[in-house]
């Protein structure tokens, strides 16, 4: 550190030669990639991407308008690195974690620059309740102590990079993140807070293979095509198509303990949305408001193009800090493809020879990376936890052959294809559900096993295959009519229809549809199964399809949707139906 | 001002000038011509060697014996109260033969980000009169919602219908309206003033001018002209602005030409990689500021290249704005006006402004039924021209007419027909009242029971 701070006046200080957008350029100062350095005179945060012999290469996360050449450049000598510490939950952040409440205060209603604003309130004060004692043996990722943040406990882990020893001292009490609260024999201090840098993956023992699936209380993904605790899902669909819908219904009710939500790129009404109603809403597990669980970063599409490219970095580092504690954390990035785009504006202006479309080559390699974030592990402090992530795709035009999804395909384990034709014709949410798949169900099966019922997993391929032999008759209802399939056929149409309006389609703004569980998911198809069986019998026993068709009682089912305690109802109409058509068959 | 005579080289609406004093970033530019005229400019790259500056107007006159005046400023827009009720150039020059804007601020352009979490959410019901914009399409208080359109589509009526009507129900104060036209011809312009001028509008609208052979180059800052004088009126001032921009399309086109002239490297179809971002800078400037009484309402109409909704233009625009509404040739060849196609229309902010408190409970759910509905009767369309209308069941034929009455009753409606949200639902209602009860699987039985106008009348009659 010493020797370092010697040099620092001759290379520390340079100036800018060349401003061309986001991207400038200077020269006289020594830099390595990634360095966070200031530029011009109103200390606007950016980022060293490019060394070229005396050319230092800048991407700035702010706006450059006015900028001079000849103004100074600062290099700090760290890296875009983020403060982890309790204050993050129910925080709102830009890309680079300056939280937009302290932007407000500082700055007004708009986005001015050359303001810096630190991740944490460093003047708030916590109680922190130590779990070592003096004498004690400590290790990276060890919990030395705990505060109660919201209603989410706070670990307070030993950073992954100090080396551990004996405690020589701890105290309980009410700090500051920046006070030391642990000493270690080798004079290591500790406090609260530690920093991280962005585009490092914080390390972990193991990686394990994910076996519980997390539940969203969407019935289309729970049911159809889960995704695992630890795993990785896209969502690709065209505008309108409804990515933000499902990505907010995940981020409000999937049962993870920590949500980290990163507006990439996207609406700032959107962002305003979240911002009001999640406070609001309860989490169905603890009943507190689902707030107290979630960070949210927005970086909406009109605020800098580098910070947007950091966001998604911000995001998972926080992420994995969080999951470091042991936590089950889901992080959702709406949109992937913003943050591609972000990637190649930069490219082009540093005049970076294109890949396809213009994205810069190393696309695939920068997705893969990230998604490569996720998993379920074991922690350096032995604790189990997982990051799944679930990323946004915006493909162009709704085509999914353009690269961003492409390549997104190649790495994610879990498919939700959205699709327009369905979104116009309301039905929601607009997944389709002979395009999407789900890699997970191998691994998740046990868990269905086991925790929903032995049956799940067989009444999950019988729909699947009623929903493949529909698409293959409605070729040949387009083209002759229904009345002219066969009777049996014109039942596998009545039950695929049933599949698709009461269990597919679920409607996010209604108070009970909005979220699912898996029982009442299970109980439902099995209603719809018990009319496909009685129908079949029927048609057997000789009762005409449209009796069959016309059979009352079910036209209750996607009421059920609607009702909280739906149980007695149900079971009503099950049994008018198992009635009615006993009366159908003693009839024929 | 030091003036330079040290243009190296001319190319397109780029003028590229060396051994300078260092110059900022996206700094003012003038350029002074051999008779003394001045063209205005801007600067897109910077360095002790090379300026690299962007002309606003055609680049004609200019010459290596040309002098260059950097300003040291941004471009700002002056501002003023009077502002209302003038005319201006794509350039924000007066040309309604008025005296100059007295200025009582002058504004960047490019206009700062409003912080999301500023943000106040917009949820103030707009009525605008049009059924299939009220009643499926809901537009609410700080929305930016796009017409998609094509050549020869009457967008322009639709939006003028629009700016005359809209209002919010309950609310005295009338919409400031900001125009602001792009490559458009003087005819089409004309169309907007005079209707303006005959409606009273124009003494609460401020309107600027491109059209079409006005420098292409000059579009870039029209709409970011526009929209400075919108936050002005709007967050200044405390008006609820509504701002129409058109056509987006030209826009794209003269981002395009200044991209071309870079040498930069393309996106799709030729149009810049930061197209987005660009857009985004305009279309992110509707809103509403947490604390401030005005509100910013954006309709930007853009013509699809060849009809085509995923041409880069619309496919972006569709990425950022909160819905579009999209006008089919079809139904304007069925002679319905206006042909608005509801299906792939979407308000993205029509949760927020509607329902009880807003318009009316039962909105909601009515207007999912319109649209499942719709679509079934429009799928079969296709399946008639097949099999004809005896092939179909029961069941289809009631659909299929759900879907002709539903294009001549609830879509088609006067130029001048200003329908109350009242009657845009009740008119939704007796549509769907042709279809068994039981196909009403999206509403619940209370609505039902409570505005379907059969049970309505039984209700009524037992009372």
């Amino acid at each position: 550190m010493e020797v370092k701070a010697q040099d620092t006046k001759t290379t520390k200080t340079g100036v800018l030669k060349r401003i061309a957008g986001p991207v400038v350029t200077a020269v006289g100062i020594e830099a390595h990639m990634y360095d966070v350095v200031k530029v011009g005179k109103e200390e606007l945060m950016g980022e060293v991407i490019k060394i070229q012999g005396e050319n230092i290469i800048i991407q700035v996360y702010e706006d450059t308008s006015g900028i001079r050449p000849g103004e100074p450049v600062i290099n700090t000598g760290l890296s875009l690195a983020v403060e982890l510490g309790p204050g993050l939950l129910t925080s709102i952040y830009d890309g680079i974690q300056r939280p937009l409440s302290v932007l407000v205060d500082k700055m007004g209603d708009f986005i001015q620059r050359g303001v810096s604003a630190p991740g944490l309130d460093h003047s708030k004060k916590w109680e922190f309740r130590p779990l070592v004692k003096e004498g004690q043996e400590v290790g990276p990722g060890t919990v030395i102590g705990e505060v109660q943040e919201t209603n989410i406990v706070h670990r307070i882990l030993v950073p992954p990079n100090v080396k551990g020893g004996t405690v020589k001292s701890i105290r309980s009490g009410s700090f500051t993140v920046d006070e030391v609260i642990c000493t270690l024999d080798d004079g290591t201090s500790l406090t609260m807070m530690q920093k991280w840098p962005v585009r490092v993956p914080r390390p972990v023992l193991e990686k394990m293979n994910p076996t519980v699936p997390l539940i969203t209380g969407q019935r289309i993904l729970d049911g159809l095509f889960p995704i695992a605790k630890g795993g990785t899902a896209a969502i690709p669909g065209p505008f309108g198509s409804g990515k933000t819908v499902t990505q907010q219904q995940l981020a409000k009710w999937s049962d993870a303990e920590i949500v980290v939500y990163i507006g990439c790129g996207e609406r700032g009404n959107e962002m305003t949305e979240v911002l009001t109603e999640f406070p609001e809403l309860e989490d169905p597990k603890t009943g507190k408001p689902l707030m107290e669980r979630t960070v949210l970063i927005a970086n909406t599409s009109n605020m800098p193009v580098a910070a947007r490219e950091a966001s998604v970095y911000t995001g998972i580092t926080i992420a994995e800090y969080f999951r470091d504690m042991g936590y089950d954390v889901s992080l959702m990035a709406d949109s992937t493809s913003r943050w591609a785009e972000a990637m190649r504006e930069i490219s082009s202006r540093l005049e970076e020879m294109p890949g396809e479309e213009g994205y810069p080559a190393y696309l695939a390699a920068r997705l893969s990376e990230f998604y490569e974030r996720a998993g379920r592990v074991r922690t350096l402090g032995g604790k189990m936890g997982s990051v799944s992530v679930i990323g946004a795709v915006s493909p162009p035009g709704g085509d999914f052959s353009e690269p961003v999804t492409q390549n997104t395909l190649r790495i994610v384990k879990v498919f939700w294809a959205l699709d327009a034709k369905l979104s116009q014709r309301r039905h929601f949410p607009a997944i389709n559900w002979l395009n999407s798949y789900s890699l997970y169900l191998d691994s998740l099966q046990e868990w269905y096993d086991r925790e929903v019922s032995p049956e799940w997993n067989s009444l999950r391929s019988w729909a699947m295959e009623i929903l493949q032999k529909e698409a293959e008759l409605q070729e040949i209802v387009q083209l002759v009519g229904s009345d002219a399939l066969p009777e049996a056929e014109q039942i596998t149409i009545e039950v695929a229809r049933m599949i698709r309006e009461i269990f597919l389609q679920q409607n996010a703004y209604d108070a009970v549809d909005t979220f699912c569980d898996m029982k009442k998911q299970y109980d439902m198809m099995k209603a719809i199964r018990q009319y496909s069986d009685l129908a079949y019998a029927a048609q057997n026993a000789g009762v005409t399809p449209q009796q069959i068709l016309s059979v009352r009682s079910k036209n209750e089912l996607p009421q059920i949707k609607f009702i909280k305690d739906y149980v007695p109802a149900l079971a009503k109409i099950q049994a008018d139906m198992e009635s009615e058509f006993n009366a159908l068959r003693s009839a024929a | 001002m030091k003036e330079y005579r040290t243009i190296t080289q001319i190319a397109g609406p780029l003028v590229f000038v060396e051994k300078t004093e260092p110059v900022g970033y996206g700094e003012l530019v003038n350029i002074v011509l051999y008779d003394g005229s001045i063209k205005r400019g801007q600067v897109l790259d910077t360095s002790d060697e090379l300026v690299v500056v962007q002309v606003f107007e055609t680049t004609a006159g200019i010459g290596r014996d040309s002098g260059i005046r950097f300003t040291g400023e941004t471009i700002k827009m002056p501002v003023g109260r009077d502002m209302l009720g003038r005319i201006l150039s794509g350039g924000g020059k007066p040309i309604d033969g008025g005296p100059e804007i007295v200025p009582e601020k002058r504004l960047d352009i490019t206009g700062a980000a409003i912080n999301p979490y500023a943000r106040g959410s917009p949820n103030d019901f707009i009525q605008t009169g049009i059924s299939t914009i009220d009643g499926t399409n809901t537009l609410v208080r700080g929305q930016k919602l796009p017409i998609f359109s094509g050549a020869g589509l009457p967008h322009n009526q639709i939006a003028l219908q629009i700016a005359r009507q809209a209002k919010v129900p309950g609310s005295k104060e009338a919409f400031a309206v900001v125009f602001a036209a792009m490559g458009i011809t003087k005819e089409e312009a004309n169309y907007f003033m005079q209707d303006f001028e005959r409606t009273g509008a124009l003494e609460r609208a401020v309107v600027f001018l491109n059209l079409a052979d006005d420098p292409a180059v000059e579009r870039i800052i029209t709409p970011r002209l526009a929209l400075t004088t919108a936050e002005y009126l709007a967050f200044d001032l405390g008006m609820h602005v509504l701002v129409i921009l058109t056509d987006m399309t030209n826009y794209c086109e003269a981002l395009r030409q200044i991209g071309a002239a870079r040498e930069e490297v393309p996106g799709r179809r030729g149009y810049p990689g930061y197209m987005y971002t660009d857009l985004a800078g305009i279309y992110e400037r509707a809103g509403i500021v947490k604390g401030k009484k005005g509100s910013i309402t954006q309709f930007p109409i853009l013509t699809m290249p060849g009809d085509d909704i995923t041409h880069p233009i619309p496919d972006l625009t569709g990425y950022i704005t909160e819905g579009q509404i999209v006008v089919s040739r079809e139904l304007h060849r069925k002679g319905i006006y206006p042909p608005i196609n509801v299906l792939p229309s979407l308000s993205r902010l029509m949760n927020l402004g509607i329902g009880k408190g807003h318009t009316r409970e039962d909105h909601k759910k009515v207007s999912d039924q319109l649209y499942a509905a719709y679509a079934e009767g429009n799928d079969l369309r296709g399946l008639v021209a097949i099999v004809g209308k005896d092939a179909l069941s029961e069941r289809d034929r009631m659909f299929l007419e759900f879907a002709d009455l539903f294009e001549n009753r609830f879509v088609r409606q006067g130029y001048t027909e200003d329908r109350t949200i009242e009657e845009t639902l009740d008119l939704g209602w007796n549509l769907l009242s042709t279809l068994p009860v039981e196909q009403l699987v999206r509403i619940d039985r209370d609505l039902i029971n409570k505005y379907h106008p059969k049970f309505r009348q039984t209700a009524k009659a037992e009372g």
